[in-house]
């Protein structure tokens, strides 16, 4: 195949596909062994400083915020994201500095609230770098090819754009049809944590609603943390095994984390906490009041249940149960009218 | 003569562009208030689809994101982004809906940096899912703001393409054969492209508006035909539906 462009963005997290199958075969366990621990051990063991990472969700949807409050307790630094829109997840990873690079598919901004104050601060002021630009498809097919042992996946999106020409992607003219295609090189981050409604304690994960890029990154990752708001017995898991959209034999560790995605929306669980939400907006539009933030519910705290009783406890979750039911009126104080 | 704002204006006449029994690839913000209104007014079943699975649904009250949990309430599936993506690239995605912080005359986009990539004076925040919708999806509708700034002869970054150079350009690059954009609608008019050129060119201005504030708030040289119409201005049943079903809280519409 004739290469006729070629992206400027740094590769990040290729692996030749023999490679690929070496550290499958050799690093992930197809012995069911339980997996239960603190989150605190699972950052420890399998998140490093370095590291290139993704998250799963959909960067304040479904996102494992119990794990990054715990890689920022664990003071993690000089990290790269796969920034897949991400959201709340980079913003406070990129403020608390955590991430410095970033391969970025939708990052910076925070969707109807706007753009993220601190995210931006930080791009702006050169702190953080974009080492490559992609899109949501890109990434979302990176980890496909990784899922499939593949060196890369061939497409026909980000042709013709300056998002190609900053990706790490190549054009080359296919062989069939003589036209030009996209091909997205494979993605194997060195570590993912994925915030599921439930697991067994092998890692056997349920999520209800959409699966966003789950299903293939949980594949692409060299570990997996699973975050689950619950742990469930191995028989309801083989009751429904069509359910199951992540299987144990990819997962390094489970760690049950209640609400693990507030401030962010938990589909048919609870919606995202927008006055939480506002207060960060607000906090953030200075260093001083990143500190004054992360001092308040990150640092004071030990661990994630501590975090939920300070942000409001049970009377919280439960107003966040309602309005994700549609049973109350959104507040959402960073809009006009709120 | 009912009273609205030029945020309410766009989300109208957006939501008229929308066709019933067709689909639309919707982005965040003005889009989805357009497409909400959209299947509650004409277009009941108008097919929305949304980039991080949600394909279907009937949206109960504006989601404040693409993948929140609003964006598959009672939808026909809550699928990936790898099967949204896959039925645009296949041809079963109608409409893209998009907004945008700069468009050229071919009706390229950049949502990626205002100044240069390496050191950015604003760092926006990327593709996302815009580039995809507006290589795959066959017709691309922009809502964005006109002024001198955001409508310019050249961009800053080229995210997410248009027309690129000219006539033939997208299909010589790669991108599917017949798509491109449609409509660009802001708060002075309704724009399309010129068969031949692939330029943009007005469709329509909008109540109150000139033919002078359209050019001076364009930053390139718009096709502008003998005769304009004025849009239609917003119907009081769209507002209704807008203030008070669709976006109550504001969080869009303001």
């Amino acid at each position: 195949m004739r290469v006729l462009e070629e992206g400027r963005g740094e590769l990040l997290g290729w692996l030749d596909p023999d490679e690929a199958r070496r550290w499958m075969a050799e690093r992930k366990s197809r012995s069911p062994v339980d997996k239960r621990m603190t989150l605190r051990e699972a950052v420890e063991r399998f998140t490093h400083d370095g590291d290139y990472f993704a998250l799963g969700g959909f960067g304040h949807i479904r996102v494992s915020m119990a794990a990054i409050y715990e890689m920022i307790r664990r003071g993690r630094r000089h990290m790269a994201m796969a920034a897949k829109t991400a959201v709340h997840d980079v913003d406070i990873l990129i403020a608390s500095g955590v991430v410095d690079r970033v391969e970025c598919a939708y990052s910076f901004g925070h969707e109807l609230r706007g753009l993220s104050p601190a995210g931006r601060r930080a791009v702006e002021g050169g702190r953080v770098k974009v080492v490559a630009e992609i899109s949501n498809a890109g990434f979302q097919w990176r980890f496909r090819a990784a899922a499939m042992g593949l060196p890369f996946l061939p497409t026909r999106v980000m042709l013709g754009s300056d998002t190609l020409r900053y990706s790490s992607a190549k054009v080359v003219e296919d062989p069939f049809s003589g036209k030009p295609l996209c091909l997205l090189p494979a993605c194997y981050p060195d570590f993912a944590i994925i915030h599921v409604h439930r697991c067994d304690r092998y890692g056997n994960s349920q999520i209800d609603g959409i699966t966003i890029e789950d299903i293939d990154l949980a594949r692409a990752a060299k570990r997996l943390i699973i975050t689950t708001e619950e742990i469930v017995d191995e028989d309801l898991i083989r009751m429904e095994p069509e359910r199951t959209v992540i299987p144990y034999y990819l997962v390094d560790a489970v760690c049950e984390a209640p609400y693990g995605s507030h401030p962010g929306n938990m589909p048919r669980l609870y919606y995202s906490d927008e006055e939480h939400m506002a207060e960060w907006l607000k906090l953030s539009r200075t260093d001083e009041g990143v500190k004054e933030y992360l001092d308040k519910y990150i640092f004071s705290v030990e661990d994630f249940s501590q975090y939920i009783e300070l942000v409001g406890g049970r009377k919280k979750m439960e107003y966040l149960r309602r309005l994700e039911m549609l049973e109350e009126p959104l507040r959402a104080p960073w809009a006009v009218r709120g | 003569m009912m009273d609205y704002t030029a945020t309410e204006l766009m989300a109208c006449v957006a939501s008229r562009t929308l066709e019933d029994g067709r689909s639309v690839l919707v982005g965040t913000g003005l889009p989805m208030v357009a497409a909400a209104l959209a299947q509650r007014l004409h277009a009941p079943n108008l097919l929305i689809i949304f980039e991080a699975g949600g394909i279907g649904p009937r949206i109960p009250t504006i989601p404040i994101s693409v993948g929140d949990s609003r964006t598959f309430h009672r939808a026909i599936m809550a699928a990936s982004m790898d099967y949204v993506m896959s039925c645009a690239q296949l041809g079963l995605v109608d409409y893209a809906f998009l907004g945008a912080a700069q468009i050229d005359p071919y009706g390229n986009l950049n949502t990626t940096v205002i100044g240069s990539h390496d050191r950015p004076r604003v760092r926006l925040p990327g593709s996302g899912g815009g580039n995809d919708a507006g290589s795959l999806c066959w017709r691309t509708i922009i809502l964005m703001m006109q002024d001198r700034r955001r409508f310019v002869e050249k961009l800053d970054f080229l995210t997410t393409p248009g027309y690129l150079i000219g006539p033939g350009a997208r299909e010589r690059a790669g991108l599917p054969r017949g798509t491109g954009p449609y409509r660009v609608i802001t708060q002075l008019g309704v724009m399309g492209f010129d068969e031949g050129s692939k330029r943009m060119g007005l469709l329509s201005r909008h109540p109150g508006v000139t033919l002078d504030d359209v050019v001076e708030n364009t930053g390139f040289q718009l096709i502008i035909p003998e005769e304009v119409p004025v849009t239609e201005p917003p119907r009081e049943e769209e507002l209704r539906l807008l203030r008070e079903v669709v976006d109550p809280a504001g969080i869009v519409i303001g």
